[in-house]
Formats: C-alpha cells, structure tokens, sequence
C-alpha cells in the first residue's frame, strides 16, 4: 500500500526503527566486546563501547573454571536428542490426528491439548518424586523426557496436525488406492510435505530445551553434568559475586553460535515460525 | 491409474475369506499407534503428575526423613495464612499485565513499521528477531550487567547527565527491569507473526478505504485491527501463559527482591520447595498456578466470542 512514501517519511522510519533497535541490538554488542575487558576496566567511566585493552584470557578461563567444553556438549546433545525425539512424536501424532479417523480420536485429541495448560512448573514436585524413584536424579534423563512429553511437544503436535489439515490430501489418497500402508504414506509422502512444519517445530523445540533453567537446578548437582544456561551463573568469586568479564565470555560462546546458525538460516527461521498455523 | 481386480497391490483377491484386517480396522490401529507415544507420554509426565499434585498438596513430604504424611487441609490453610502470599499474587500479576501489554503494544508498533515497502527491511527484520534466539540465561546475564548501578546503562545516562538509580535493588524499577528485559528477548516471535497477519490483509480493503478518503489511522482501526484479531488472540494466549512461567530471568536478576517485589509465583514456588524443602506446600503453590494458568486460558477463549472479528 506504500509504492509511494515520501522521502522525509522514509528518513524518519528509518530513524525510528533505528532508535528502536538499540535495545535489541546493543545488548550483544555490549557482551561480546565486554568479555574482551579486563575486569579493571569492566565498571569503568566513561563506558568503553570498545575494549581499549582486549584481554583474551577470560576465554581461557571459562574452560579453567568449569569443565565447560562438557558443559557444552551436555546442552548440545540434550537439546538434539530432545528435538529429534520430538519431531518423531509430534508428527505422528499430528498426522494421526489430523489424517486418520480412529474411534475416540476427538476426545484423546482433547486430552493430549490439556497439556498445553500445564506447564512443568505446575507438575515439578511430582516429576521430581517420580526420577528420584526411578534413581534419575542427577541424570539428563529428566531434562530429555520432560519436554518430549509435556507442554513443549503438545505444542508440536497441534502445529504438525494444524499444518496436515490444510495440506492437500490428493496425494495420500492416491498413494492409498495404490495400497500403500498408513507408515509409508506418512514416510514417503507426508513427511517431506511436511518440511515448513517440521522446521519451526525443530526451532521452537531446540530454543525450548537450550534455554532450559528450572529443570537443570532442579535436577542436576554435579558441575561435570550441568547445561549451559545453569552453567552461566557459577562463575563467581569466593564472595559469590559474578566474574563479570569471565561469566560474559561464557554467555558469548553460549549465545553466538546459535545467533551465526540464525543469521545463515533466517529466512528458514522467521517465515517457519510465521508458517506455524498460529495465523488462527 | 488403472489395475486390474487381481492386483497384489491391492490386498487379497475378492473371492479369500473376508479378512479381519479391513481397511478401517487397519486405520484405527495405525491411528492408535501414531498417536500413541504422545499419549502415554504426556499420561505419565502430565496428566498423572497432575494428579498427583492434587494428591501432594494434601500431604507433607520431607526427603531427607523419607517420610510421607497425610496433612489434610493443612497446606490450604498454610496457604490462606500465608503473609508473603499477597506481594506474591501482585508480584505475578504485575509482572503478566506489565509484558503483555508492553509485548503486544511493540510487537504491533514494529510489525506495521517493518511492513512498509523499504529498502533493506529484512535487515531490520533479522535484527529485531536476533534476541529470541540468543540463549535466555546468556541474554538475562547480560541485561543483569547492563542494570548494575556502575553499569553500562547508567553510565550512558551519566554521560547524558542523569544519574540512574540502583534499578535491580530499587522496588519498583527491578520489576521494570525484569520485564523490559523479557519483552525485548521475545518480543521477536510475536512481531513475525504479527507481521504475517498483516501481510494475509488483503490489499483491496485499504484501496477502497483510500478511495473512500478513510484516514490512515481510521483504516488501520477498522480494517487491519479487526482483520488480525484472531492473531491477537493466540498471541496474547500464548504470552500471558508463558508469562506466568517466567523463573530463569528472576533468578538470575533479582532473586525475587528486593522484598517480595519481583518473586512471582513460580519463584516462589521454587524457593518453597527446593530451597525450603517444603514439597506440599510448593504442590499446593502449583495447584493455585494451575488454576490461573486454566482461568486465564478459558477466559481468554471466551472473550474470542466477543472480540475476534472472523476466525480463518
């Protein structure tokens, strides 16, 4: 509707949203050339916007303090199990749900949405009385568990059965007569339709389950098993307060590499996440 | 395609005793199955520890002792009783009202900037969305270092002048902080699809209007608002859910203080239960969550009724 704005309206917009991106944008800037500083020159005034002594050995650091490289992996793998996990569960049950008729499939649909209303908070006491039964506690076993089957997948699944009700069902039906069993449908035909879907579920679940906070200091209390967002927080001195250069490294290596996959990947990100049959 | 009646594709011949497996009885059984991990999964990690909450919150669990008492109503009253209670209430509603209105007002305002025909939007696109996936703790620790009294904001402000105040130590400026600093981490996701809404507003409606002499702001009230409404809705649902789960920024910011003034349900919850070791009180504390979790979920479906203007 805007082929034709004006030149000093394009001027302000563009001032607009520049003032507005500040807070969005600064933040990182301001972690990524904090960590480079020498703890003398973290609170120092006037600001330095740019490290004027960059110190690389807080780098060093965060691997001395904690195992962090272990630390590392705990959050990458969890959170690629997690994701895998998810998308098998989610999509077969979206399909189901969406594509086959099975008696009571309605009312079971209804059950599985219940669990949108109850997020792990509600549920932590019990979940923690049940892994310290099963012997779990202190293991990645809950952090894996509790977000394939809880409020995070139901989600899943009501965007993978959204997104199978308006796909067009000409194929399957074909594939059908064909004798094609239910398996091969979804494998063969379905499941590559399904790609859009696939992926912002992907994206949601692998934020959900890096981002993980209660959970891991709930559960877990040895360092060598940690993940990264409960890892952030112990670098502190014998006082107990943050070492902010060094904890501010540790938040960079966390944050970047997801933060290069987005920017390599964003178209994939944003209209996925627009695509998630949210519309209404 | 054509095949003839003897086909193996197409299952066993006419004339072979009637299988039990037909086509429909095939399908219920691949139904069950597909769907069947989801529902046993979100049985035992949801529905039954649901239950169990309800069950917990009639008893007191000490884990060191392993002992597991029948308290009847003693939570309950525990929980009417509770002098921390109202500044915990107010605390979470403060800290729900506070993102959703802030959230949705900016995710509005950037979506309709980042709808106009400009060179290089997607840019400012891509950068408007980079916080949601920066790491939440990595992203709260950062906004905790900007907030300290000799940090970086204040000391952008003391260039300007200004002397800030302590804004994580200061009553009413830590419940700000935290939920600016939430609000700028996600407001990201509601923004692209916010801004998906409103590129699904066909292009004729506004021409009309246009040649109506409708106003801009006329026909962003009267067509776009009411045309993205459904979006709104699920938007708002969302955001008022995940407020009330709001823990790791807490933590990390404020630990609930200063006082009670940031400590909302859930940290509290927390604290009861871990940091107090007192398991049927925090199962109780879960139970009122569920209910406002439940409530504004249900009423928000309700006001659909009166305020969504078409559902897709």
């Amino acid at each position: 509707m805007n082929s034709e704005i004006p030149a000093r309206t394009k001027v302000a917009l563009y001032g607009l949203l520049c003032v507005l991106l500040i807070p969005f944008v600064f933040p990182t800037w301001w972690m990524v050339t904090s960590s480079l500083k020498p703890i003398s020159d973290i609170f120092v005034f006037p600001p330095q916007f740019l490290p004027t002594h960059p110190d690389w050995s807080t780098y060093k650091q965060v691997f001395t303090i904690q195992p962090f490289a272990q630390q590392y992996w705990n959050s990458a793998w969890i959170a690629a199990v997690v994701t895998a996990a998810t998308l098998a569960v989610s999509s077969m049950a979206g399909y189901a749900f969406a594509r086959i008729r099975f008696p009571g499939a309605d009312a079971l649909f209804i059950v599985v949405l219940i669990g949108l209303l109850i997020p792990s908070e509600v549920t932590i006491v019990p979940l923690f009385r049940m892994f310290l039964k099963l012997g779990w506690v202190n293991t990645h076993w809950p952090l894996v568990l509790i977000p394939v089957f809880g409020a995070p997948s139901v989600f899943a699944t009501f965007i993978m059965r959204q997104f199978f009700i308006a796909l067009p069902q000409e194929l399957e039906e074909a594939a059908r007569v064909d004798g094609l069993g239910r398996f091969k449908i979804f494998r063969t035909i379905a499941l590559p339709l399904a790609r859009p879907a696939l992926a912002s579920v992907a994206i949601f679940t692998f934020l959900h389950s890096w981002n993980l906070y209660l959970e891991p200091i709930v559960f877990l209390s040895t360092p060598s098993k940690f993940t990264l967002p409960q890892a952030l927080t112990q670098y502190t001195d014998a006082y107990g307060g943050p070492m902010w250069n060094i904890q501010l490294a540790a938040a960079t290596l966390t944050a970047l590499p997801v933060l290069i996959v987005f920017v390599l990947a964003q178209k994939q990100f944003v209209e996925g996440l627009a695509h998630t049959g949210l519309k209404g | 395609m054509t095949r003839t009646p003897d086909d193996p594709a197409r299952g066993p011949p006419p004339d072979a005793p009637r299988a039990f497996w037909t086509m429909a009885r095939r399908d219920s059984l691949a139904g069950f199955l597909f769907a069947a991990p989801q529902l046993a999964g979100t049985l035992v990690f949801v529905l039954v520890p649901l239950g169990l909450v309800f069950w917990y919150s009639l008893h007191e669990w000490n884990v060191l002792a392993n002992t597991f008492n029948y308290t009847g109503s003693l939570n309950y009253e525990q929980l009417l009783g509770d002098p921390s209670l109202p500044g915990v209430l107010l605390a979470s509603a403060l800290f729900s009202a506070g993102l959703v209105v802030l959230n949705m007002s900016l995710a509005l305002l950037l979506a309709v900037l980042l709808n106009q025909k400009l060179a290089g939007i997607a840019v400012f696109r891509t950068l408007f969305f980079s916080p949601v996936v920066v790491s939440l703790v990595a992203w709260t620790i950062v906004w905790g270092f900007l907030l300290q009294h000799n940090g970086g904001i204040n000391g952008v402000l003391r260039l300007l002048g200004i002397e800030g105040p302590n804004w994580l130590r200061t009553p009413g400026t830590a419940m700000l902080s935290v939920i600016v600093v939430q609000v700028f981490k996600n407001v990201g996701l509601n923004m692209v699809l916010f801004l998906a809404a409103l590129q699904g507003v066909p292009r004729e409606l506004y021409e009309a209007a246009r040649i109506d002499g409708a106003p801009r702001f006329k026909q962003f009230r009267r067509i776009t608002l009411p045309l993205i409404s459904p979006t709104i809705l699920l938007t708002s649902i969302i955001t008022v859910v995940g407020s009330l789960q709001v823990f790791a920024q807490i933590a990390v910011l404020t630990q609930g203080g200063p006082g009670v003034s940031t400590t909302v349900l859930v940290y509290y919850l927390y604290q009861q239960t871990f940091q107090f070791h007192r398991f049927g009180y925090g199962s109780t504390l879960a139970i009122v969550l569920f209910a406002i979790v439940a409530l504004l979920t249900l009423a928000q479906w309700q006001m659909r009724r009166r305020f969504v203007f078409h559902e897709q």
